[in-house]
């Protein structure tokens, strides 16, 4: 299908809680999810990973307009990778670069990895999708009938 | 010439020495080369004027006034990159830290402070202020759905206080509260690795918006209900999906 992947390295999960290990690991669980050929790595990364912006309360300081501004990094990075999707594994990350993806207009989706995970192992039901585009909303559903 | 010469009282700068207390491997603030490696890879950088460069300088010249003036330390996220890149290793996000702690409670951004507050509010710590009541509803209704719609996980369970599991889930308010459906993807996956897990009616709550405001009493409040639940029910493990 040729869609392609980039990955968020959370800060909280690896430069300030396991390192590069961890960052090791999140890649061996999303290359085996999307295939290695379809991933692709933003610069910098791992522990040398850029913050999104959404960390910190930063989302519900009331700072609109700076947030956006610190998240036009992130947004730039993620477009430089051509990726389809950026897989985000913490809850400030996806809203952040979300709104990133809307604002910035790069279009591109954000999306859970236990979404990816479900959708790979063939158990992603129809109202698990919130977060898939039209390239994967149809992929693989798990009993279509149950669609809400 | 300038012709604004700043002028450098006497007085000890109260941010730096509450930062120098807690600096580990007797590091020194006064060590900072001001080589703005910290600066140069900052997206907060240009924000409100500042970097974490000047930021740090301000503190070190003692200019506590000035440092309270501007919101930087709110757009600040303590990410903790200049620390990384850093030769020195001096600890800015630390002194952020303190600079958000020294604001009075009652002007730090009111988003903030009210996530906090319902977190306080709600013995499962919620930031959006869900009961645990609710929480409990939408749980086991959405859980039952799915066993039924999806017979391959008819023994799905979703416990909420299970004596004794291996593994304490808590979870972000935003998916009960706005997205239930969200829930049931990380459900599946721990049903089909056949893990031990359990929600808790306290401290279920993942996001933890007093650290966020600095309010070090309630920071402590949730983190101790959360664990507090953990070791009651015997778990040995606290999963932070955060």
């Amino acid at each position: 299908m040729k869609v392609k992947f980039t990955v968020q390295d959370p800060c909280q999960i690896v430069r300030k809680s396991y390192g590069d290990p961890i960052a090791e690991d999140l890649r061996f669980v999303v290359k085996s999810v999307v295939g290695e050929e379809n991933f692709v790595d933003m610069a910098p990364n791992r522990s040398n990973n850029y913050c999104c912006g959404g960390g910190g309360g930063f989302l519900q300081s009331g700072h609109y307009e700076e947030r956006r501004l610190y998240g036009r990094l992130k947004d730039e990075q993620i477009k430089a990778t051509g990726a389809d999707y950026c897989i985000a594994g913490c809850h400030n990350c996806h809203a952040q670069i979300h709104d990133l993806s809307e604002h910035y207009k790069g279009h591109y989706g954000v999306v859970h990895l236990w979404t990816l995970l479900c959708l790979s192992l063939g158990i992603l039901g129809p109202n698990e999708r919130e977060y898939l585009k039209d390239d994967l909303k149809d992929v693989r559903v798990f009993h279509p009938e149950s669609a809400m | 010439m300038s012709a604004d010469v700043i002028k450098i009282g006497g007085k000890a700068s109260r941010f730096l020495d509450k930062v120098k207390g807690i600096l580990p491997d007797n590091g020194n603030l006064d060590l900072c080369l001001t080589c703005g490696m910290c600066s140069s890879g900052c997206p907060a950088t240009g924000l409100a004027g500042l970097d974490p460069r000047k930021f740090l300088r301000m503190a070190v010249l003692g200019l506590d006034d000035e440092i309270l003036k501007t919101k930087w330390a709110w757009m600040c996220t303590m990410c903790q990159r200049c620390i990384y890149v850093c030769p020195m290793k001096i600890d800015i996000p630390q002194l952020i830290f303190n600079v958000r702690n020294a604001w009075p409670r009652a002007e730090r951004p009111k988003g903030i402070l009210g996530s906090c507050d319902f977190a306080l509010k709600t013995e499962g710590c919620s930031a959006m202020g869900a009961t645990s009541e609710d929480f409990d509803f939408v749980v086991n209704d959405v859980l039952e759905e799915y066993q039924e719609a999806q017979p391959e996980f008819k023994d799905m369970q979703a416990p909420i206080d299970k004596q004794g599991a291996e593994f304490f889930l808590n979870q972000n308010s935003r998916e009960p509260v706005t997205e239930p459906d969200e829930m049931v993807p990380l459900w599946k996956i721990l049903h089909l690795a056949g893990v031990s897990w359990t929600y808790g009616s306290k401290g279920w709550g993942g996001e933890n918006y007093c650290l966020f405001l600095a309010d070090n009493d309630g920071w402590k409040h949730i983190v101790q209900t959360a664990t507090d639940q953990t070791h009651q029910l015997g778990c040995r493990t606290y999963l932070n999906t955060e």
